[in-house]
């Protein structure tokens, strides 16, 4: 199996790695750089547990390859606090209860960081779009809407 | 209800901030595959695409030569030790590998142990199994024909398909019932199978130490006391005794009972490890996980009401056939193969009862496990609510007109239900009543004849359930013999903070912040300085873990019951700092004071130093106790939904445009948690209803094996519930509470349906099957000439 070494740079710091071809991304982040924040829940790309920031855009982990980062700015949960100071949605989360279980918290909070960041005062059902393509069995959603959404609050506060 | 302690101590009452939440929202939780050990194997499991067939040859060496796969284990390997069958957890057997035949499509057939996680996928794809098919059986109905062909062969003398046949209640006082009834619904009902689809799957860490002939197993399992001691069973004749055995369940990523049972991939990897004496993994795919184990429900119910014309019910009759697919292994109590099943008279005062229910083999994998359940309550309740609301289509009735005056009256409480149960308390009128009001119950139902008037389709749909949880009491409830009790042990050190220990196993339900509250609420200790511990079985008192909505009826009351002998040597410790004798003091939150004399008081953190720094002489030093706790009762929550259905003419398509939900759960320790609870409790109710099912075809091929194929609400199809509460504590509970967490999901189906049939009644439909796909109300409106 041909082996290609990447460069890449996780939650701000600079990784290089010598990986297969056929490695996911998921695998790479979990297994080799030990960020387990970033989850894994089927294997159809349906659940979004392994959502990460790729380059600013929401990707689910799983279905790319980690050569594919070669060169990329990534962002996994682990990322989400800077200074020792929760995001606004961390924040939100926590506030809210928006996680029971915690599987797919990771994932979503991504999501809704990256909602957030293009829209800062989404709708409900801007909120329920963004979210679909992460899977959530234990909270039935309505305090991950609510979390996003105190985030939302938060987040405009602070930059009028 | 009334709060007594202050946000600061938390006790019960607050909706305090989680104490597992820090860790999550960082991405620190621990999940079994977040472990990496030294050294450390993988392994990935060849699987049967056959769901009935002879297993004619394995050949091996093509995987053996891969660079990196160490070992492939068969059923032949697993039978030199005479591991290659486990015993269920309702005494049944189910292979672990096969020698013979595979009973199941995508049943374990060998496991290959590999280096890396891709290796060992590679090795599996070069495993070459021949088999030769034998027919399939995949409908109960026709397993249990004269003549069908038999699957369980390995059961010697074994010549039907036939598990059990269970029965409850006065068959012969029923029979009369329905003769002298006045009027007499019928209904059959089918609850297909489903799959809990927690998002994390199973797995686990095999881990044999050699030197010390210890066995260390990471493993996500909602019960891992009980596992260690099924192991000890299994594996005792090859050495792994008892307290060799530690099994860790970490952070589990969503349980909801599928994580009670023990799956052959556990079984393989700590034979692995035994044998190669490393650390083995075992993380099982969606597929896998959706095909091969955790399936709840498959019940096929006959049901009849009796009832006298002006509404009273007076009779109700179950006759249910349960698919079990290749193994009875469900995780019933011993004595109960149909579960709780005889919860069935539901909330209503109903005199005569009779209910029976055989189960059958088929070529599937082992099934009736629960989703989300307390033991086949869902099933129950989906029926009783479904006749109820035929019965009031018939009478022509409004279905809260006649719930209410059904109901059993709070006056009649503690109740003895016809098929045996004793209800703790209830007020079922005051649950209706206030979801009636809640959601504008009079307003809607004039909206619906409006938009009938106007050929709209819009349904209001009730449900009133009662849930029955907490087993057990111990002298009916067993699994495999161990009691249905649950522990806790409870450490105060010297500067008052606190350690506790529990028999359960939280998986989301947020424990570490409850059962902190509760002994915040008998000691004064605050939440926020009690640490709580589940899940390791050197350290944590035995239980029998968390399902079933038990936690807060078992281990929960077990807490309360330690810190109350914990209050009771502190009773004396403070006497003797205060110079008065036990009698005279009095406790308020947090202190001892003496009686008339407020001002000369120890509090609880004064008392904790005095244990370990200044006890009496005579009194064993430190501040700790254990208990056991055997609930003298189970816990009956009920409850009330009211949902509210627009359907799509052009599409078939259900939308629900309302849920309300009032619950009554007793008194309650946090209502964030309780309110999140319903939420899950209440998506999981809908999913099966609109949405999930897993079905087989003819030759049992599963049509529902991934998440393209198995619907799993998103946040786009569920709906933003409203919640409300009544509260009827529970008279026997140390603090007057019942559990929660899987009474929506009980609930809600039978809501959600009768919301549909309302909605399309007066076209003479009086049932829909679920799950209610658009499919198949498209197909139901195309009937009735509806459609768009
Ligand atoms: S693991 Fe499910 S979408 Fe990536
Ligand atoms: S919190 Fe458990 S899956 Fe979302």
């Amino acid at each position: 199996m041909a082996m290609h070494t990447i460069k890449l740079t996780v939650n701000g710091e600079p990784h290089e790695a010598t990986v297969e071809s056929r490695l996911l991304l998921v695998h790479l982040l979990r297994e080799n750089l030990r960020l387990t924040g970033t989850h894994i829940g089927c294997d159809t790309t349906h659940c979004g547990a392994c959502t990460i920031l790729f380059d600013g855009q929401p990707v689910k982990s799983c279905t790319v390859l980690a050569v594919q980062a070669d060169g990329r700015q990534l962002i996994t949960v682990e990322g989400l606090e800077k200074d020792n100071k929760l995001s606004a949605i961390q924040d939100g989360f926590y506030q809210e209860h928006g996680l029971q279980c915690g599987y797919c918290t990771p994932g979503m909070m991504i999501t809704g960081t990256a909602l957030l960041e293009r829209n800062n005062s989404p709708s409900e059902l801007e909120i329920r779009e963004a979210i679909s393509g992460n899977l959530c069995r234990c909270t039935g959603y309505v305090n991950i809407v609510k979390a996003i959404q105190h985030a939302a609050r938060a987040t405009k506060q602070e930059t009028p | 209800m009334k709060i007594d302690t202050t946000p600061e101590v938390s006790g019960m009452g607050h909706s305090m901030k989680r104490k597992e939440d820090p860790r999550f929202i960082r991405g620190k939780g621990n999940y079994v595959d977040d472990i990496q050990l030294p050294g450390m194997l993988y392994m990935d499991i060849v699987r049967s695409p056959f769901a009935h067939a002879k297993i004619k040859s394995i050949n091996t060496e093509k995987a053996l030569k891969i660079p990196g796969v160490l070992a492939v284990i068969t059923g032949e390997t697993l039978a030199k030790y005479n591991l290659h069958w486990m015993p269920t957890l309702m005494s049944d057997t189910q292979m672990v590998l096969p020698v013979e035949k595979v009973v199941y499509q995508s049943q374990e057939v060998a496991a290959v142990i590999a280096t890396s996680r891709y290796i060992a996928a590679d090795g599996v794809d070069a495993v070459e199994v021949d088999y030769e098919p034998l027919p399939v059986v995949v409908d109960p109905f026709k397993a249990l024909e004269p003549g069908a062909t038999v699957i369980r062969t390995d059961k010697k003398d074994k010549k039907d398909n036939h598990i059990f046949h269970w029965e409850v209640g006065d068959r012969a006082a029923t029979e009369k019932a329905f003769a002298e009834a006045e009027v007499v619904v019928k209904q059959d009902c089918y609850i297909p199978r489903i799959h809990v689809a927690s998002i994390e799957t199973c797995g686990c860490i095999a881990d044999f130490d050699r030197v010390n002939g210890k066995l260390t197993v990471y493993m996500t399992t909602q019960a891992p006391h009980a596992i260690r001691t099924v192991f000890a069973l299994v594996a005792g004749h090859v050495g792994l005794s008892e307290e060799r055995i530690r099994i860790i369940s970490p952070d589990i990523g969503g349980g909801f009972g599928g994580k009670v049972p023990v799956y052959p991939g556990y079984v393989i990897a700590t034979a692995a490890s035994v044998v190669i004496g490393k650390p083995i993994k075992w993380i099982e795919d969606r597929m896998e996980n959706l095909q091969a184990d955790s399936f709840a429900r498959d019940y096929w119910m006959k049901a009849e009401l009796a009832a006298k014309k002006d509404g009273t019910i007076t009779a109700l009759r179950i006759k249910t056939l349960a698919d079990h697919g290749c193994a009875d292994a469900a995780a019933n109590p011993s004595k109960f193969p149909a579960g709780l099943f005889s919860i069935c008279t539901g909330s209503y005062d109903i005199k005569h009862a009779f209910a029976e229910v055989d189960g059958a083999y088929t070529n599937k994998p082992p099934g009736g496990v629960a989703y989300r359940c307390s033991f086949r309550v869902t099933e129950a309740v989906h029926m009783i609510e479904r006749v109820t609301d035929i019965l009031a289509q018939q009478l022509k009735m409004d279905p809260a007109e006649l719930r209410l005056k059904n109901f059993i009256p709070k006056e009649k409480f503690p109740y003895q239900s016809a098929l045996g149960w004793e209800y703790d308390s209830g007020d079922y009128a005051r649950a209706l009543k206030l979801a009636m009001e809640r959601i504008g119950y009079p307003a809607l139902r004039k909206e619906q004849a409006e938009k009938r008037a106007r050929g709209e389709l819009m349904g209001i749909g009730i449900s009133s359930f009662t849930e029955i949880v907490g087993a057990g009491p111990s002298k009916h409830f067993d699994i495999l013999g161990i009691k249905m009790f649950d522990s806790a042990e409870i450490r105060i050190h010297p500067t008052g903070k606190a350690i506790a220990r529990f028999g359960t196993k939280s998986q989301g339900q947020g424990h570490e912040t409850t059962y902190a509250q509760i002994i915040a609420e008998e000691l004064g200790i605050p939440a926020s300085a009690v640490q709580i511990e589940e899940g390791d079985t050197d350290t944590a008192p035995y239980g029998l873990g968390t399902y079933a909505s038990r936690s807060t009826p078992t281990a929960g009351a077990a807490g309360a019951m330690a810190a109350r002998k914990i209050r009771e040597k502190a009773k004396k410790i403070a006497a003797h700092l205060l110079e008065v004798s036990p009698e005279d003091l009095v406790w308020e939150t947090g202190k001892f004071s003496v009686r008339g004399a407020p001002q000369r008081s120890k509090t609880i953190q004064e008392i904790a130093f005095a244990a370990y720094t200044n006890h009496p002489q005579g009194m064993e030093a430190g501040l700790e106790a254990v208990c056991y706790y055997d609930p003298p009762n189970l816990t009956f929550p009920f409850g009330s939904y009211i949902c509210v259905v627009d359907i799509d003419r052009g599409t078939g398509q259900v939308k629900i445009r309302r849920f309300m939900a009032v619950d009554d759960c007793g008194n309650i320790i946090n209502p964030m948690i309780v309110d999140g609870q319903i939420h899950g409790g209440l998506s999981m109710g809908m999913a099966p209803a609109l949405m999930e099912e897993i079905s087989y075809d003819e030759n049992g091929n599963v049509q529902g094996g991934s998440f393209m194929d198995y619907l799993v609400p998103t946040a786009m199809e569920t709906p933003s519930w409203e919640t409300d509460k009544t509260v009827t504590p529970s008279p026997h509970h140390p603090f007057g509470a019942k559990g929660v967490g899987e009474s929506a999901t009980v609930g809600a189906p039978p809501a959600i349906v009768n919301a549909v049939v309302d909605a399309l009644s007066h076209l003479g439909v009086t049932h829909v099957e679920i799950p209610m796909t658009p499919e198949r109300v498209w197909r139901i409106l195309k009937e009735k000439g509806v459609a768009e």
